[in-house]
């Protein structure tokens, strides 16, 4: 039964993230896009880390991609043609994540599985129920200084695009 | 499997009681919407269908039921039809982890049955905030499809609009969820009980007053509501988002709102006015010997709750002028959001202080 839903996840995720890329029309890639924000989440409710799915959804499809389609539609879409059939920088992309996919395959694939976190089915004991507990009690003490360091960086973002977008008061009167 | 089948069976009934609760709720507010306006207008309101006008809505859902269903030219047909459909599913989701009476269970055949909530999942309150996040989508793509000016600039206004709100209603429930421990509502509701000295808005170490207000202020905002409906101002965009919309359609959207509106005042009354908790420890109908009828009681006091709360919409709708853009967005990040940080800071220092206390 996992493994179905798993299938099912998976190969959505798969084909919609290749629609996102694939349609001509940037409003419908946006919404395959949603499509497989709502699929990595049912994936997390596979693994039974619940919190994880909802902050994706409420981050990634509530927020950030609300943000891509308010650009795209302002945007006028018959000028983004020239964006389309980038081989070259595909290709770019694509052979080293091409290599990479067949290193793990070769070599990684007899250590992935065992760790258990592969099916939900092994983890089920092994996780806690509350797991938004959990995950806070890790975040705040073993990863605390990654965590830190990952907020600092995201203020620095904050306010280099504040900098960034801020007009100098009166700059523009005189 | 028949266990299984027992569970879906059971599943099915209850997401069919709570959907016919909730439209049913919609129909009732459509109704007192126009009658409450009515009266602080010092008018009647609706009075020709039925006495006193109680058909009306009836009236109403059979007028757009057969009115004529227009997809204007140059719409993207697709996505027009999707839009309604996008804004009317997630609000109904929403309502699935909703404790409507007290947290009871029984077996039926080793099944165990909640009769008042339909899913206690441990992430409650955070599931329906990410499938409310989504009904922007549908009034974006509304307005976008529509291919109108009008459409899309009340599209646009909404993304903006519930992007820049939404923040603030996660940010105002953070104190209840300090203080109660927990993400589930039917766990924060349990800790609310005893008395409304124990409900979050008025309980100690941190009374949480002035997240209850960021969080009604924003909800309006985020429903679209009066004085927040810049998305479908009628003086300036004819109808917004839904100009280009008729018939059944249309209805969805209204249906949407309204429900949305239903949503909110719920998780309202659910995380700071104690959801079905009586004011009251314990209920009336323990002292008088009829405890298998607390749950009526328990009910009522949550409908109460929820209807004074969606009578406030009504009262702000008669009372306020509709905000200009910037005033709405300089209102949201510059006041809003720092009393939410605000009282997120003060909770958690007094929680702090308090279990170090006790």
């Amino acid at each position: 039964m996992s493994l179905l839903f798993f299938g099912y996840f998976a190969g959505m995720i798969v084909a919609t993230s290749v629609l996102v890329v694939a349609l001509r029309n940037p409003v419908y890639s946006a919404l395959c896009l949603l499509i497989m924000f709502f699929h990595v989440a049912g994936l997390f409710v596979t693994l039974h880390a619940e919190f994880l799915a909802a902050v994706q959804i409420i981050v990634y499809a509530g927020a950030i991609l609300v943000l891509y389609l308010f650009v795209v539609m302002l945007l006028n879409v018959k000028q983004d043609d020239r964006y389309h059939s980038q081989w070259r920088i595909a290709g770019f992309v694509c052979i080293p994540l091409l290599i990479e996919a067949l290193m793990l395959l070769s070599g990684g694939a007899g250590r992935g599985p065992t760790d258990g976190r592969g099916f939900p089915m092994q983890a089920q004991e092994a996780i806690p129920t509350n797991n938004t507990l959990a995950i806070g009690e890790k975040l705040y003490s073993t990863y605390l200084f990654p965590f830190e360091v990952a907020s600092l960086v995201l203020l620095v973002a904050m306010i280099g695009a504040i900098v960034l977008a801020k007009r100098d008061i009166g700059g523009d009167e005189t | 499997m028949t266990e299984f089948g027992l569970r879906l069976a059971i599943s099915l009934t209850q997401i069919a009681a709570v959907m016919c609760i909730v439209v049913f709720t919609v129909l009732v507010l459509t109704l007192a919407e126009r009658k409450v306006l009515g009266w602080m207008q010092d008018r009647m309101g609706p009075m020709e269908v039925g006495p006193y006008g109680i058909l009306q809505p009836l009236a109403d859902a059979i007028k757009l039921f057969f009115k004529e269903d227009i997809i204007p030219a140059g719409a993207n047909k697709f996505l027009f039809t999707m839009a309604p459909i996008l804004c009317l599913i997630p609000t109904f989701i929403g309502f699935a982890v909703i404790p409507w009476g007290p947290n009871w269970t029984f077996e039926v055949n080793g099944v165990t049955v909640r009769p008042f909530v339909i899913s206690d999942i441990n992430i409650g309150i955070l599931y329906i905030l990410a499938f409310a996040s989504l009904a922007a989508y549908g009034i974006i793509l509304g307005g976008w499809a529509s291919n109108s000016k009008y459409s899309l600039l009340g599209g646009l206004r909404s993304a903006a609009q519930i992007i820049s709100y939404e923040l603030n209603v996660g940010l105002s429930i953070v104190g209840v969820l300090i203080l109660s421990g927990s993400l589930s509502l039917v766990t924060i509701t349990d800790n609310q009980a005893g008395g409304f000295w124990h409900w979050y808005l008025f309980a100690l170490p941190a009374p949480q007053i002035f997240a209850f207000v960021v969080y009604v202020i924003s909800v309006v905002a985020e429903t679209n509501r009066v004085p927040f409906d810049l998305p479908e101002a009628e003086s300036e965009l004819v109808a917004g988002f839904f100009t280009e919309y008729s018939g059944l359609r249309f209805a969805y959207f209204f249906l949407a709102e309204y429900a949305n509106m239903v949503l909110v005042s719920c998780v309202a009354s659910a995380l700071f006015l104690g959801g079905w908790n009586a004011p009251y420890p314990g209920t009336i109908a323990e002292l008088v010997g009829v405890p298998y009828l607390a749950w009526a009681e328990n009910t009522m006091w949550f409908a109460v709750k929820t209807y004074s709360f969606l009578f406030l919409f009504f009262w702000l709708r008669a009372t306020l002028p509709r905000l200009r853009y910037d005033q709405l967005m300089r209102f949201g990040w510059k006041v809003l959001l720092p009393i939410a940080l605000g009282n997120i800071v003060v909770t958690s220092i007094a929680v702090f202080i308090y279990q170090q206390m006790k």
